[in-house]
């Protein structure tokens, strides 16, 4: 039995952790091979972005050597595929190489594409890549008064980042004494101040207590990056001196190459996780069209399914669980509160009243990521 | 004519109905339909309201047995 993870994220880190444990005497007897193709040999510990362009952590923190997160027994590979050919059950990679499988997992997570938006990538700085964030975090340090809008695009991964980033910029003018020099100006495509109508229902009092304005049914159309002006779909349009925007997002270009999902997205059933006219394909994290949070913790979750459903398939002949949406996510309320947001297919989310308990928990679990990637918490 | 998409986005809270969709009307041509299906009280107002606002076109707002079946055609 051959079992191929293509991307090294945290979907595919936890999933092959988790299966090398579960089929350990599988793979020790040959029965079974694990192997990871991937394009990096660093793993990169995304949700740290938003704390390096606060100045809250530095990029070196955000990286480890992918080998050394993964089981022995798992045969890694940094030859990032290029071809899915899943009617022969089998990828081609950019070294040329040819890999077989019985099942494949496909974790190729997701990238920005701020090109998409005219004058976008020119006007506005981001905090998700790590060039991103630490040029931001230099704007954010020089920043001595003026206007700071956040604009949104869709789709996007972790979907409280804004409002987390607005919080966290007040508490950052008002440590640096210059907060009443800057007006903040958050832009969001509904007619809400966050999708998520629990998170929107604390976050609306709170920007207001905070002074933070906001404009609803704003969906970003193009930048001007000399008039510095933002403009949005709707025919409104705000001036700026410094623009973070939440740039819109794909699937990985290899998924559009290959023809197998609009915009990068792979369709994938919301239950079972397996790539649709595939049953032996599965996609998780990001790279999934389901309609779930694309953020790590999903990954994780749906990992954890995948894992159980492959040993069980392999022990039993049939799988034992499905994929029940379960996500859970820290919102950082600022620099020393949080709270948290926690559902499924069936719960709704509840948030819990923010503090500084949860503020520091996330901090903590910022280190404590290496260990639940490698299958340990 | 071209063949309506369906986006089921029943039972999910984030980041939710309204932003499924307005993140398929972005991959869509001018002139595409898509139906949105959310068991999210607050749609059979949101959507139209987004909607109209942005400059789309509702073809049908309903709901069926606790699920809102919302058409919408991109207009531009």
């Amino acid at each position: 039995m051959r079992i191929l993870i293509v991307g090294g994220g945290t979907g595919g880190t936890v999933l092959a952790n988790n299966l090398a444990r579960r089929l350990a005497v599988e793979i020790r007897s040959h029965k079974v091979r694990l192997t990871m193709l991937t394009a990096s040999d660093k793993h990169l510990y995304q949700p740290g972005l938003l704390y390096v362009a606060f100045g809250q952590m530095t990029p070196d923190q955000l990286y480890r050597d992918q080998a050394g997160l993964l089981e022995s027994s798992v045969e890694f590979h940094v030859d990032p595929v290029v071809k899915f050919q899943l009617d022969q059950k089998q990828v081609v990679t950019k070294s040329g190489k040819t890999y077989e499988y019985d099942i494949l997992i496909i974790a190729t997570g997701s990238r920005i594409v701020p090109d998409e938006v005219p004058g976008l990538k020119e006007g506005s700085e981001n905090f998700y890549t790590v060039e991103g964030a630490v040029r931001l975090r230099k704007r954010l340090m020089e920043f001595e008064g003026g206007t700071i809008a956040m604009v949104v695009s869709l789709p996007h991964k972790c979907p409280v980042a804004p409002v987390e980033a607005m919080f966290m910029l007040h508490d950052f003018f008002k440590a640096r004494g210059i907060r009443d020099k800057v007006r903040l100006r958050y832009h969001y495509p509904v007619n809400k101040v966050h999708a998520t109508a629990n998170v929107a229902v604390w976050a609306k009092p709170e920007f207001d207590k905070a002074g933070i304005e906001y404009e609803t049914l704003f969906n970003l159309k193009e930048v001007d990056p000399e008039k510095q002006i933002v403009y949005s779909e709707e025919g409104t349009e705000c001036k700026y001196d410094l623009l973070i925007a939440i740039p819109p997002h794909r699937g990985m270009e290899e998924i559009e190459n290959n023809k197998m999902g609009q915009a990068g997205w792979i369709p994938t059933h919301r239950h079972k996780l397996t790539m649709d006219g595939y049953d032996n394909v599965y996609v998780i994290g990001d790279a999934t069209n389901i309609p779930v949070s694309k953020t790590g913790s999903a990954a994780h979750f749906e990992a954890e399914v995948v894992a159980e459903n492959i040993e069980s398939q392999i022990k039993t002949g049939s799988t034992v669980r499905e994929y029940d949406g379960k996500v859970y996510c820290f919102i950082e309320g600022g620099f020393d509160r949080a709270t948290y947001n926690a559902f499924d297919y069936v719960n709704l989310p509840v948030l819990k009243p923010p503090s500084k308990s949860i503020h520091w928990f996330k901090m903590a679990y910022n280190r404590m990521y290496w260990t639940t990637v490698r299958g340990l918490l | 004519m071209s063949e309506v998409k369906v986006v089921d986005a029943r039972n999910t809270f984030c980041p939710g109905p309204l932003m499924e969709l307005i993140s398929n009307m972005k991959m869509a041509s001018v002139g595409d339909t898509i139906e949105l299906l959310s068991t999210d009280e607050g749609s059979g107002a949101d959507v139209p309201e987004w909607v109209n606002k942005v400059g789309h076109e509702i073809i049908s707002n309903e709901k069926i047995e606790g699920v809102w079946h919302i058409k919408v055609r991109k207009a531009k």
